[in-house]
């Protein structure tokens, strides 16, 4: 295994010296870094392409360069990592590790919506094959699979953002509308929760008059001004929250799981108050987190106190369900402060922006503001990402588990009586994980450079547009700088993709032979 | 609930039962193209696809070798018109074409003059849609031919001669994968200038194998221990025979339906290109370019946009199902929903049987 990694990693090296070199050479070729000034007439035109020369010492053949840049690189050994510098003399390593944040702000939230939901609908359309959920749900990926993103960021700036803002300043749903929209989700819920034809029937109606009646409870407690979700609301989402999770993870039969996680859910509702007034205090950040290392706390200690035998999945269940339960906290948190942030003069009643990061007229010491703020800019590149890439999971998980379902294992499992739970979250959903891991790692590190047209429709300063600008600039020590970093990321990534591989599938060997 | 599940083993040797029936008889070939045939959404995808590529090659005048085609549409891209007037809110060069008849206070059903309307300077925006699809559907076919042929070749020579040769082409492989396209793009636009796009494509074509060189080589990797390949060597076939008579025709199915795939991801590459300024550049019109150019008038003068999106999307839609229709065509384990129709037939053949 050793001799293995060792190996491939030399041959990362070899890989990453021929492309940089490659790369380099090609991106010196393709422009001159000077050519605006040479056109110039400025008076210190000639002045500046000296200086510029000398610092990114023009003088010398491509090839020459690279060896000084690669000395830089290889500088790391020795303590003296160094990018180089860009045209306007900042350090590369700088104007990259800025970026870096950005971008994985942008890609994460993204990335993470896409995979959950993703592989929940591929794995749900699977269970139904040739249903007419997995039927519109196919198209539905299709369609979302064919959509350039920029079309979609255009459309989603118009109809999520401009026209949201202008419906908020005064927010009516006519009666018609609200029909439709229960009707469509009633058949949506439905459709996924399957049976037959009576229960079919029963859910759409039940989902159908549901979601109207919310809709008219919304709109006449104001809740799209004031959203809040309350001690009660909380409360009920919480053990939902429990409910589920214990019904994923072990079922609910279980009784010493289902005891810790309500157990969590009514610690959450004891709670309310005081976290509440904790949310007011200085330093938020080092609040959360003290907060998270107590829930988990608790949680462990429920489960000791509930689980006399086998504690393990126990403890699972119960520290997922206060985990879940403090996000719904934060959730409720961040709700109740939408009024504030909405009549900030900064906001001035549009809360959802079209560009940008943060808001920069925005002037509040306030946490919780901020952190809207921020969550608030995600929303629409972050619907975009989501939906161009969990497309491709949707497929892919249907895909894998419709393969696993087909084993023999799984009938084994059947036929020695396992329920239905046991036998898709235990043994189908895991075995269907393990190609599903290495899709992830790898999409992920390619994700980090490719959100190009992303960040430039909405207007954000990560990766991508580090790697325009060098581009467009001729700046050739930024832009080998960026692909430096996303090329040996992309390059690792493979690599923990094929020992994840070996390491959850003992099948498979790593090293033999090749 | 989510976990509910009927009569599931009844139904399989149902199924099972009715598909055998089907198959009977029939070779390879034949039972993937009538498994084709009667994937419904695929069926639909080849209509409209070949529908759209008819309709947008036959619209506008050009030059094939020393002929010239007249095209049927009546502007060319170049065709500068008075801008239409008397459009809501003040705006000209709106669309003309309209479903609603005059008894209902419209302009009557017809195209018009511009039935996609124009552009700010007066372009017929229906001839420079078209002309965009046509660039996109050829940027389209040679990536799929060139990223197709030469991820086939590499993943094969690597999938079938192992050892050396495979460690050396995957290397290559992970290299040309750390390049990136669009850096080849702009030292090519630097030396060369424009050089039009079916050039774009050719070198987009260079860099979009990887994926299905991966796949072939694994596909090739399983193959080449099987028992036919035994025999075939034993029985004195060189490799040549071997690779392209006994193992390609088995890996026939994965590399078609990766191509697709290839194919319609290269429609929205070629648009995302253009989009950065990297890919086809004006005068040459194509689908993304226009959407980039017209992004900003979405307000006002929605048209220019919607448009073209209409057709990249269509366009990838229909390569999509075409793919899957393929997939599960040439899937062995994949079995068709049992019909009620089929249901029928089986009870009556069993009745017959029982009868006779």
């Amino acid at each position: 295994m050793f001799a293995f990694i060792m190996r491939r990693l030399g041959t990362l090296g070899v890989i990453l010296f021929g492309s940089s070199f490659l790369l380099f050479n090609l991106a010196a070729l393709s422009g001159d870094p000077v050519g605006e000034l040479r056109a110039s007439n400025e008076p210190d035109a000639e002045a500046r392409i000296a200086a510029i020369t000398r610092s990114l010492r023009l003088d010398l053949p491509p090839p020459v360069r690279y060896f000084i840049w690669l000395r830089g690189i290889l500088g790391v050994f020795v303590g003296k990592f160094d990018l180089g510098q860009t045209r306007t003399s900042e350090p590369v390593a700088v104007a990259v590790f800025d970026a870096i944040p950005t971008t994985l702000r942008l890609v994460t939230t993204a990335a993470i919506t896409a995979i959950v939901l993703g592989i929940a609908i591929g794995i749900i359309t699977a269970l139904r094959q040739y249903s007419r959920f997995d039927y519109s749900m196919t198209f539905f990926s299709f369609l979302l699979f064919s959509l350039p993103i920029f079309w979609v960021a255009v459309l989603l700036k118009q109809f999520m953002a401009i026209e949201f803002n202008n419906w908020l300043a005064e927010p009516t749903i006519p009666p018609t509308a609200m029909i439709t929209i229960g009707l469509i989700l009633g058949l949506i819920v439905a459709a996924a929760i399957g049976g037959d034809r009576k229960k079919y029937w029963r859910v759409f109606f039940i989902t159908a008059a549901g979601t109207v009646v919310t809709l008219v409870l919304m709109l006449q407690l104001n809740w799209f001004l004031q959203p809040s979700l309350g001690p009660l609301g909380f409360f009920a989402a919480s053990v939902g929250a429990a409910l589920l999770i214990t019904q994923l993870s072990v079922g609910l039969q279980h009784k010493p799981s289902l005891r810790a996680a309500l157990c969590m859910s009514v610690l959450g509702l004891v709670s309310y108050y005081p976290v509440n007034w904790l949310f007011n205090k200085e330093n938020q950040p080092l609040v959360i987190f003290g907060l998270l290392l107590l829930t988990i706390a608790s949680a462990i200690a429920a489960s000791i106190f509930f689980a006399k035998i086998d504690r393990g999945p126990v403890v699972r269940t119960a520290v997922l369900t206060g985990i879940l339960t403090g996000l719904l906290m934060i959730l409720d948190k961040l709700m109740r402060t939408w009024e504030p942030y909405f009549n900030t003069d900064a906001v001035n009643g549009r809360p959802v922006p079209t560009v940008g990061q943060t808001n920069s007229l925005l002037e509040s010491d306030d946490y919780w503001i901020s952190l809207l703020d921020v969550a608030m800019h995600l929303v629409l590149p972050t619907i975009a990402l989501t939906a161009i890439s969990f497309a491709g999971y949707i497929r892919f998980s249907r895909g894998t588990m419709l393969e696993v379902l087909n084993q023999d294992y799984i009938r084994t499992a059947r036929a020695k009586g396992l329920n239905e739970r046991t036998v898709i979250m235990r043994h189908a959903f895991r075995n269907t994980m393990i190609p599903m891991t290495t899709i992830i790692v790898v999409d992920f590190a390619s994700i980090l450079g490719g959100a190009i047209i992303t960040e430039r429709v909405f207007g954000w300063t990560g990766m991508g547009t580090l790697f325009n600008t060098a581009i467009n600039s001729f700046d050739l020590n930024l832009l080998m700088g960026v692909f430096f970093l996303t090329a040996s990321l992309a390059l690792v990534a493979n690599l923990v993709a094929d020992l994840l591989y070996s390491v959850m599938d003992p099948r498979i060997r790593v090293g033999a032979g090749a | 609930m989510i976990f509910g599940r009927k009569r599931v083993e009844s139904a399989d040797s149902e199924q099972g039962s009715i598909i055998n029936k089907e198959t009977e008889g029939l070779s390879q070939g034949q039972i993937v193209r009538k498994k084709f045939l009667q994937h419904k959404a695929a069926m639909i995808a080849i209509f409209v696809l070949s529908s759209i590529v008819i309709f947008v090659f036959s619209a506008l005048k050009q030059k094939i070798g020393p002929w010239t085609y007249p095209g049927w549409w009546r502007y060319g891209i170049e065709d500068l018109s008075d801008l239409t007037t008397g459009c809501k809110d003040g705006l000209v060069g709106c669309p003309t074409a309209s479903l609603r008849p005059q008894w209902l206070g419209g302009a009557g059903i017809g195209l018009g003059e511009h039935p996609f309307g124009q552009d700010d300077i007066g372009r017929d925006y229906f001839a420079l849609v078209m002309r965009g699809a046509q660039r996109s559907l050829m940027v389209t076919v040679i990536i799929g031919s060139i990223g197709g042929v030469i991820g086939t070749v590499v993943g094969a020579i690597a999938g079938f001669y192992r050892g050396k040769v495979d460690s050396i082409l995957m290397r290559f492989t992970d290299f040309i994968i750390t390049v990136p396209a669009i850096i080849i793009g702009s030292v090519i636009g630097f030396h060369f200038g424009n050089l039009g796009v079916a050039f774009l494509a050719f070198y987009l074509g260079l860099f979009a194998w990887t994926g299905l060189s991966r796949l072939v080589r694994g596909e090739f990797l399983t193959l080449r221990e099987r028992e036919f390949v035994d025999a075939a060597r034993v029985a004195g076939a060189t490799n040549r025979r071997i690779i392209f008579k006994h193992i390609l025709p088995n890996a026939v199915g994965i590399i078609i339906v990766s191509v697709t795939l290839l194919m319609s991801g290269a429609i929205l590459l070629e648009t995302a290109l253009s989009y950065l300024g990297f890919g086809v550049l004006p005068p040459d019109v194509s689908l993304g370019l226009l959407i980039s150019q017209y992004q900003e008038s979405f307000t006002t003068r929605p048209w220019l946009f919607w448009y073209p999106g209409i057709f990249i999307v269509t366009i990838a839609l229909c390569i999509n199902f075409i793919g899957d229709g393929l997939r599960d065509a040439f899937d062995p384990r994949q079995r068709r929903q049992i019909t009620r129709k089929d249901r029928r037939d089986a009870r009556v053949l069993k009745k017959a049987s029982a009868h006779a």
